[in-house]
């Protein structure tokens, strides 16, 4: 990624912000669906415009799990790991897609289309299992449905 | 002809199950076959297992279809879907289906039923009808409404919500919040989800009420970033709302200034507890603050501030409306209300039951569940999220209210319930449990921070040990509880030890057998 490329998201992500006060999270939000993930040159330019230390953004950064530091794959599939879901078998959705895509909840395929990261809980536990597509919500997913939607 | 109106739900359960090529299926097969038709977008009445829900108006009131899949859209016309005509997924009108009938929807009235977009749908069915009464009354008179109906804080810690209002009330400051906790992570939970999906204006309304009783200028939703669907109808409903004057500068000209503003959480699930909410709210890591000053003291940005859940905003309207002696009439001993309860995980008939309290556990899971998706034996429930205890079915007969599953060493949380069948491993779910916590923990109390990590080291010596120590890994597994539950900041680390302790009880042969 082009440092001026950060420059110009995180420009924007401050310009939105306004004058509100504890506007870190927003601007977090908006570098990351601007960039995919918050770099870790981003920290640095918030830090100086929000006058806080580097440490304390990127304590932030680090602490919400929302957040990356790398960019994701072309393709990101969040799976629920919570308890409703592991009722319905969500382990053995999570042991398919791993096996699928030959990663681990967490990482991207070596070619760089899909990202595979857990998540706790999609408030669609009346469908479990649950998953979100590209922020698409999909419910009762099972190992076939979950190769006709994601093509590694 | 008049163009047909058909609903079809929103809700981001009902488009997880396909609602959205359903909805364009019947506005291209209805134009294929020359029927004008009107497609609305409702929330989901809570009916799961029969989502996607169809619904048509016809002169005989609305006939719903469901679960109608994508592929069954063709099939659906060609029998005449338009005219509510019969078919085998035809289910009439769905208000009279037992499943609903028997509820009672005080705080989701309005669930399914209206277009959540739609302010005038929203007056028309009751809506503002709270807050018009509320700016008749005195600030105080307000509280005592809130008081008076026995609502507790539904978000899981049933604190009654009225004393909680007297506080920010009473305080003097130049500014004081709302802050809705929209964090809704326990598993098994969904009922705010609904609630700003399907029926926004309530919670809108609730706030505005809370805000007119406490003298709160400025409201916060902090909604988790899990819930794109309800962010945007959040954000349409806000609009509407500003647009016609009901938030705003002197809003319905009641010389109140009130307006909302919502904040996305980033996957932390400790930012559903509501000292960390108020942190991340501000801007920073959410770490747990150390209680007192209570947040109605000096919460948001050091001032005052009402910090409830959603559904308890949201029943809020209805108090104010009907009065607190209605609402009081519903419940049992010192649980006053109706709750929303969701029944979800392997279950047949999963989705949202508002009734009185006082429900039992085999109630919901079997007369409104019909036992689980998997057709084998129900072996327990979890009741109130990640932190809830695990109850076998010998103790099935608990009735849903707070006193009642304390008495059992459980908690009704924010009313969530998952059912397993008799094919899962107790000690894997208090190992998981441990697990979550160590992955949540904020990190600011050592008992949270360290105790779920070793939690989780020995659970599995336990299912390891074949070497003598299991029996004093079990009793140091108690002991590690006991630390956590009496020396955690708050209810993560304080809290986690119900699941394990109650997998421990009442399922002690699966920490044994491996």
């Amino acid at each position: 990624m082009i440092d001026s490329d950060i420059q110009r998201a995180v420009d924007r992500a401050l310009a939105q912000s306004g004058a509100e006060p504890g506007p870190l999270l927003e601007i977090l939000h908006s570098v990351q669906n601007e960039l995919g993930h918050v770099p870790a040159a981003a920290v640095p330019l918030i830090a100086a415009a929000l006058n806080l230390s580097r440490a304390e953004v990127h304590g932030v950064v680090s602490f919400y799990h929302h957040f990356r530091g790398a960019a994701p794959g072309t393709t990101v599939v969040r799976l629920c790991r919570a308890e409703a879901c592991q009722s319905m078998n969500a382990g053995a959705l999570e042991a398919h897609a791993t096996r699928r895509l030959g990663v681990p909840c967490g990482e991207t395929t070596p070619d760089g289309r899909v990202t595979l990261e857990a998540v706790y809980c999609l408030g669609n536990c009346a469908c479990a299992p649950s998953m979100m597509l590209n922020g698409e919500l999909h419910g009762r997913v099972t190992p076939a449905r979950f190769d006709e939607l994601v093509r590694p | 002809m008049n163009a047909v109106t058909v609903w079809v739900p929103k809700d981001a359960g009902a488009l997880s199950l396909g609602a959205e090529a359903v909805a364009r299926g019947i506005e291209a097969g209805a134009r294929s076959r020359g029927r004008d038709v009107r497609v609305k977008r409702n929330g989901s009445r809570g009916l799961y297992w029969l989502e996607p829900l169809v619904e048509v108006e016809t002169a005989a009131g609305r006939v719903a279809y469901g679960p109608v899949t994508p592929a069954d859209v063709t099939k659906l016309l060609d029998a005449g879907l338009l005219d509510g005509a019969a078919h085998a997924l035809r289910l009439g009108d769905v208000a009279q289906l037992p499943w609903l009938a028997s509820q009672q929807r005080l705080t989701g009235a309005r669930l399914g039923i209206i277009d959540p977009a739609d302010l005038d749908d929203y007056i028309a069915h009751g809506g503002y009808a709270g807050l018009n009464v509320a700016l008749g009354l005195a600030p105080a008179d307000v509280v005592k409404v809130v008081t008076d109906s026995g609502l507790r804080g539904r978000g899981g810690a049933a604190f009654p919500t009225g004393v909680k209002w007297r506080t920010v009330h009473d305080q003097k400051a130049a500014q004081k919040y709302i802050a809705c906790n929209a964090d809704e992570g326990d598993s098994g939970t969904f009922s705010d989800r609904m609630i700003m999906e399907g029926d926004p204006f309530a919670l809108i309304e609730g706030m505005t009420i809370a805000a007119m009783a406490v003298g709160a200028t400025h409201g916060f939703i902090y909604l988790r970033v899990e819930y794109p669907h309800a962010a945007l109808a959040l954000a349409k409903a806000l609009a509407v709302a500003r647009a016609r004057g009901y938030l705003g500068r002197n809003l319905r000209e009641s010389g109140h200034d009130f307006d909302i503003a919502v904040r996305l959480g980033a996957g932390a699930y400790i930012c559903g507890e509501e000292t960390s909410m108020l942190e991340s709210l501000e801007g920073r890591r959410g770490e747990v603050r150390v209680r007192p000053p209570l947040p109605a003291i000096k919460g948001l940005f050091g001032q005052p501030t009402v910090v409830n859940n959603v559904i308890t905003l949201a029943s809020v309207p209805v108090i104010l409306a009907r009065g607190a002696a209605f609402y009081q009439d519903f419940g049992t001993g010192r649980s006053r209300g109706t709750i929303p309860l969701q029944l979800a995980g392997n279950v047949q008939r999963g989705g949202l039951i508002e009734r009185a309290f006082g429900l039992t556990v085999r109630e919901l899971v079997y007369d409104y569940g019909g036992g689980s998706a998997t057709g084998r034996p129900v072996r327990a429930v979890q009741i109130g999220g990640p932190l809830g205890a695990y109850l076998p079915e010998s103790e099935f007969d608990t009735p849903l209210d707070y006193e009642a599953l304390a008495a059992k060493n459980a908690l009704l949380g924010h009313g969530g319930v998952v059912v397993f069948d008799d094919t899962v491993d107790m000690a894997r779910m208090a190992r998981y449990a441990l697990e979550f916590c160590a992955i949540e923990s904020c990190g600011k109390c050592t008992p949270c921070r360290i105790g779920s990590t070793r939690g989780v080291e020995l659970v599995d010596r336990i299912l390891k040990s074949s070497n003598g120590t299991r029996d004093a890994d079990l009793a140091l597994l108690e002991e590690l509880c006991d630390t956590m539950f009496n020396g955690s900041l708050c209810g993560l680390g304080g809290l986690t030890p119900f699941p394990v302790r109650s997998a421990l009880r009442h399922f002690r042969q699966d920490f044994l057998r491996h």
